[in-house]
C-alpha cells in the first residue's frame, strides 16, 4: 500500500470522499431539503467516478468528425452512457423525492423528519 | 429459435407499455387491462417454463439481435421462469383480495394511476429476473423503488407519505451502494454482462489481484441490496409502509417487491462473482449474523405490536432474516431452502395482509388486536385464512412454513461451523412466532363475553362470504396456494435445485 497512490489518483479519492459526505448526509440530516441535496452529491460523486475512470488521457470525444480514425484516438464511450443512463435515473428520483416533501411540507409546516413524525404520534392519539 | 423463446421478452414489453397506457384509461378499464396484463405475463412465463424444462438447459436471448459486447441480453431458465410464474400468481391474487380497499383508499379519479404503478413494478420485476445486464438491473431496481413508493402513498395520509419519504431514503442509500460496487466491478472487469464480468473475476481471482477492491464491489452489492430488501437493521421504515398503504399495496410489497431484489442478489452471487468465490470472501457471514439476528429482533418487535397489520409488518422482518441466513450458510442446501422460503413467504404474507384486512372489516375496521376478539366467528373464512397463514409461519406440518424451516434445518448440518448458531435460531425464532401468531389466533377465536362488551363490540358485523365474493376467491386461492407448497414440496425443490445447477 502506498499512500502517495491516493493522491496520484486523486480524482478517484475525490470522489470516493464526496461519496461518503453524500451518502452521510441522506442518512443522518433531519432536514429533507438536506437529504435530498446529499442524494445528489453521492450520485454524483458516481458518475464523477465513472467519468474519470472512463477517460485516456490525450485522447478524445469519441465523435468521429473526419472520416474513420482509429480506435487509439477516442477515450472509452460507455462510461460516458452509463453517466447519462445514471442522471436520468437520478433526475426522476429527486423529482420524487421533493414532490414527496412537498406534500409533507403543505401538511406539517416543517421540514424536519423527526418532528413530523411526533405530529402524527399526536395526529394519532387525538 | 423457437417462437417460445420471444415470451420472456415479450411479457417484459407488455407490462412496461400497459403502464403509461393506463394513465389514459378510466379506473375500470385500466384495472381490467392490469388484470389481464398480469394473467397473460404469467402464462406467456409458464410456457417459457414449459419450454426450458423440455430443452433442459437455459438459453440466452439477444435483445435486438446485436451478439455479446454490444446489444443487451436476457437469460432464461428453469429457476427464472418458474419465479416469474409465481410472481405472477401472487401478484394477481393480491390484486384480486385489495380491490375493494382500493376503491375506497384511493381518490376518485386517480384509480388508475396505481395501475401505471403495479404495470410498472411487474415490468421491473419480469426485468429483474431475466436481465443477464448489470446496468440494465440498476435501473431496473431503481423503476421497481420508484414504482413501489407510488404504492404507498397513493392512499394519501400523513403516515403513508411519511412512510414513503423513509422508504425513499432507506432505498435510496442502498441503491447508491449498489450502484457504487457495480461501477467497481465494471472498472475492475471492463464488462457489464454478467457472464463476462464472472469470467473476469474468476481470472482475478486466481492471480490474486485486486483482491480488495473485488471483496469491496461484493460487499457493497451485497449491503445494498440488503438494504432495500429490509435485512434487519436496515427494517425502520417497513413498519409504517406496511402497516399503513392500502391493502394490495401491502400485500405486494411484502411478499413481491423485496423478493425482486433478493432475487438479483442470489444472481448476482451466482451469475457476476461465482458461488464459491462468494463463500471464500466470507461476505456472506456478516448476512448470516444480521439474518439470525433479524429472525429474532423481528419476532420480539412483532410481539410488542398491538396493530396486527404492523404486527403482521414485523414477521416480514424475521422472515427476511431467514432468506438471509440461509445464504448465510454457504451451501447450495441452504440456498436451494433460501429459494423455497422466498416462495413459502411470498405466499403466506400476502395471505395473512388479506386475511387480517377481512378481519379488521368485522371489526369497525379497528385494527388492534384486543377489538378483533371473536371476528374468526363473524368472518368465518378470514378466520380460517389467517389461521393457516399462522399455522404456516410458525411451521405446523402440511403448510409451506414447516417445509422451509425443514429445509433450513437439513442445510445448517452440512455447515459443521453455524449449524449450532443456525438450528437455536431457528428453534427460538419458532417459539417466538408461535408466541404472537397463536394469541392472534386464540384471540379472534375467543367468543365476545355476553355482557359487558358492548362497548368492544360497537360496529362488528359480520360477512360472508358472498358479501365480498373477490377476497374470499383470493383467500381461497391463497390457501390452495400455500397448501400447494406444503403439500407437493418434493418436486418444487426438484425444480429448484435443477434451476440452480442451470444458474451458474
Amino acid at each position: 500500500m502506498d499512500v502517495m497512490n491516493l493522491f496520484r489518483n486523486y480524482e478517484e479519492a475525490v470522489a470516493m470522499i464526496l461519496f461518503g459526505i453524500g451518502f452521510s448526509n441522506l442518512l443522518m440530516q433531519k432536514n429533507l431539503i438536506k437529504k435530498i441535496i446529499g442524494m445528489n452529491i453521492m450520485d454524483t460523486s458516481v458518475y464523477l467516478f465513472l467519468a474519470v475512470k472512463g477517460y485516456i488521457e490525450g485522447h478524445k470525444a469519441p465523435i468521429v468528425v473526419d472520416g474513420v480514425q482509429s480506435v487509439e484516438a477516442y477515450i472509452n464511450p460507455i462510461p460516458s452512457g452509463l453517466v447519462l443512463t445514471g442522471i436520468v435515473v437520478s433526475v426522476s428520483v429527486s423529482a420524487l423525492m421533493l414532490a414527496l416533501t412537498i406534500r409533507l411540507y403543505r401538511r406539517y409546516h416543517t421540514l424536519n423528519l423527526d418532528e413530523i413524525s411526533t405530529l402524527l404520534k399526536k395526529e394519532e392519539k387525538s | 429459435m423457437s417462437f417460445v423463446q420471444n415470451f420472456p421478452f415479450f411479457s417484459i414489453l407488455l407490462s412496461l407499455f400497459a403502464g403509461p397506457l393506463s394513465s389514459v384509461l378510466s379506473g375500470k378499464a385500466a384495472k381490467a387491462l392490469n388484470a389481464a396484463v398480469i394473467t397473460i405475463a404469467g402464462i406467456l412465463s409458464a410456457a417459457t417454463l414449459v419450454f426450458v424444462l423440455g430443452t433442459g438447459e437455459s438459453y440466452v436471448y439477444t435483445m435486438g439481435h446485436f451478439p455479446a459486447p454490444w446489444g443487451n441480453e436476457i437469460r432464461v431458465g428453469v429457476l427464472e421462469a418458474g419465479m416469474a410464474v409465481f410472481f405472477c400468481i401472487v401478484m394477481l391474487l393480491c390484486m384480486m383480495g385489495g380491490a375493494a380497499e382500493r376503491l375506497l383508499e384511493i381518490e376518485e379519479g386517480k384509480q388508475n394511476l396505481y395501475y401505471v404503478m403495479v404495470n410498472l413494478l411487474l415490468c421491473s420485476l419480469l426485468a429483474l429476473i431475466y436481465t443477464k445486464d448489470l446496468f440494465t438491473a440498476y435501473v431496473f431496481v431503481e423503476i421497481n423503488t420508484i414504482s413501489a413508493c407510488g404504492l404507498i402513498m397513493i392512499r394519501q395520509t400523513g403516515r403513508t407519505i411519511e412512510a414513503a419519504v423513509r422508504y425513499m431514503i432507506m432505498s435510496l442509500l442502498g441503491s447508491g451502494l449498489l450502484l457504487l460496487g457495480i461501477v467497481f466491478l465494471y472498472d475492475l472487469t471492463g464488462q457489464l454482462l454478467m457472464d463476462h464480468i464472472k469470467i473476469q473475476v474468476q481470472l482475478l481471482s486466481v492471480t490474486g489481484e485486486y483482491h480488495i477492491p473485488l471483496l469491496i464491489a461484493i460487499s457493497f452489492m451485497a449491503v445494498g441490496l440488503a438494504i432495500k430488501s429490509a435485512l434487519f437493521p436496515f427494517h425502520a421504515w417497513l413498519p409504517d409502509a406496511y402497516g399503513y398503504s392500502t391493502l394490495s399495496s401491502a400485500a405486494i410489497l411484502s411478499s413481491l417487491v423485496s423478493k425482486g431484489y433478493i432475487f438479483l442478489l442470489i444472481k448476482i452471487f451466482y451469475q457476476v462473482i461465482g458461488f464459491d468465490l462468494i463463500v471464500r470472501s466470507k461476505v456472506i457471514n456478516v448476512l448470516f449474523v444480521f439474518g439470525v439476528a433479524g429472525m429474532l429482533f423481528g419476532s420480539v418487535s412483532a410481539i410488542r405490536e398491538k396493530d396486527i397489520r404492523r404486527m403482521i409488518a414485523f414477521s416480514s422482518v424475521a422472515q427476511i432474516g431467514y432468506i438471509y441466513m440461509g445464504f448465510g450458510l454457504g451451501t447450495t442446501a441452504g440456498m436451494i431452502a433460501s429459494i423455497f422460503h422466498i416462495l413459502s413467504h411470498g405466499a403466506t404474507k400476502s395471505l395473512l395482509f388479506v386475511a387480517a384486512s377481512g378481519l379488521t372489516d368485522v371489526s369497525d375496521k379497528r385494527r388492534s388486536i384486543r377489538r378483533l376478539t371473536g371476528a374468526g366467528y363473524r368472518n368465518r373464512l378470514a378466520g380460517v385464512t389467517f389461521t393457516v397463514g399462522a399455522l404456516s409461519m410458525v411451521g405446523f406440518p402440511m403448510f409451506s412454513g414447516f417445509i422451509s424451516k425443514i429445509l433450513f434445518a437439513q442445510a445448517a448440518m452440512e455447515n459443521d461451523g453455524k449449524m449450532l448458531v443456525t438450528v437455536v435460531a431457528l428453534a427460538v425464532s419458532t417459539i417466538l412466532n408461535a408466541m404472537y401468531f397463536l394469541k392472534t389466533v386464540i384471540r379472534i377465536y375467543t367468543p365476545l363475553p355476553a355482557d359487558g362488551g358492548e362497548e368492544e363490540a360497537e360496529g362488528n358485523t359480520v360477512l360472508r362470504m358472498r358479501d365480498c365474493p373477490a377476497k374470499s376467491l383470493a383467500m381461497i386461492c391463497f390457501i390452495a396456494l400455500n397448501l400447494f407448497l406444503g403439500l407437493s414440496s418434493e418436486p418444487i425443490v426438484d425444480l429448484i435445485r435443477k434451476g440452480l445447477d442451470m444458474f451458474a
